[in-house]
């Protein structure tokens, strides 16, 4: 297996992870964060594939996607935190309301 | 905390099949990327700078790259919309963070100045020195500063649009005078992204470091400043 396949699959780990973070915590901080872990993984696996053929300079399209992408995912961080803060300003806490507190 | 345990054991066995379909179809793909590294490589001529992640990101897919700006403006209007209230002051930083500050600012200015230029043949451009620019405004606004009263208003506006729109106006060149939108003219080609991507970085930076403050400036003049201690007068 050559490295760029082990970076693709660590890529496949991470987005895995972050899906089961995403599903099981009710807090919305920790599901921000899930969903960023997922979004790695994705860029990982973009950034390895385009490297995975030994001899030859890496594809530039897959490293074009996620040089905007990583911005893009920021700005979209930025915009779930502010509405986490609405949320608990509108409810007080930062869970969705159908959620179970226990 | 059963309820817990029971959606573990029904998400894990569902995620490992996930993740296993997930490796199966990369490693399945095929060794040698097909086409599109090879059109890129064959074009470079074309493409008005010399590295193919610029080429690309500017040139060939110039329009993802356009809307992707769009995109960054749209997460700060709707951060604008959602109408929070402003953070409150924060005390004064100590000396550590003001020195660091005061060392680090001009450093990533100037780094953002490099990055932008070194784009065109090496990594780096607009997006990155964008980010480095916006790190820069957070330090700042960490340290105690704030955007002054004179540029809130629609000199932020008009930095926030620049970028976006410089892209358009350029777009819109190019499907006048040379019958498509975004195909630009070999000769002109560099002078066209160094504009774009010059715009798009002053528009990338505000536009991060705009909802690192997590809503909309209010200007803070003496008025308010004055305002606020009277009232803190009046509750004693």
């Amino acid at each position: 297996m050559n490295p760029a396949n082990f970076y693709a699959l660590i890529g496949i780990g991470l987005f895995s992870v972050g899906l089961l973070g995403l599903i099981i915590n009710s807090h919305l901080l920790k599901k921000i964060l899930a969903f960023n872990i997922m979004g790695s993984g994705v860029f990982l696996v973009l950034v390895a594939l385009a490297r995975r053929a030994e001899n030859i300079p890496a594809d530039p399209v897959p490293d074009a996607m996620v040089i905007t992408g990583i911005v893009v995912a920021v700005s979209a961080t930025a915009l779930a935190l502010t509405l986490m803060l609405r949320v608990v300003s509108e409810t007080g806490h930062a869970t969705l309301p159908d959620e179970v507190e226990k | 905390m059963n309820r817990k345990i029971l959606l573990l054991t029904l998400l894990l066995p569902l995620l490992v099949t996930l993740a296993a379909g997930l490796a199966y179809a990369v490693l399945s793909l095929p060794e040698q990327p097909q086409q599109l590294p090879k059109l890129v490589i064959n074009n470079m001529n074309e493409s008005g700078v010399s590295h193919p992640v610029t080429a690309v990101l500017l040139n060939f897919r110039g329009y993802d790259t356009l809307l992707e700006l769009v995109v960054l403006l749209l997460a700060l209007l709707a951060v604008w919309s959602l109408n929070l209230p402003a953070a409150e002051p924060r005390s004064t930083p100590n000396r550590v963070l003001d020195t660091l500050t005061h060392l680090l600012t001009p450093l990533l200015i100037l780094i953002t100045a490099y990055l932008l230029w070194i784009g065109a043949h090496a990594p780096g451009g607009a997006f990155q020195a964008g980010s480095v620019l916006a790190a820069a405004a957070v330090l700042l606004m960490l340290a105690g500063w704030r955007i002054p009263a004179k540029l809130i208003g629609l000199p932020l506006r008009i930095i926030l649009i620049t970028g976006p729109a410089m892209f358009i106006i350029i777009a819109v060149r190019t499907l006048l005078f040379d019958g498509q939108l975004l195909k630009y003219p070999p000769a002109q080609a560099g002078l066209f992204i160094a504009i774009i991507e010059t715009v798009a970085t002053l528009s990338i930076a505000a536009t991060l470091a705009a909802l690192f403050l997590g809503t909309r400036p209010i200007a803070i003049n003496k008025k308010n400043i004055e305002q606020a201690s009277d009232n803190g007068s009046e509750h004693k």
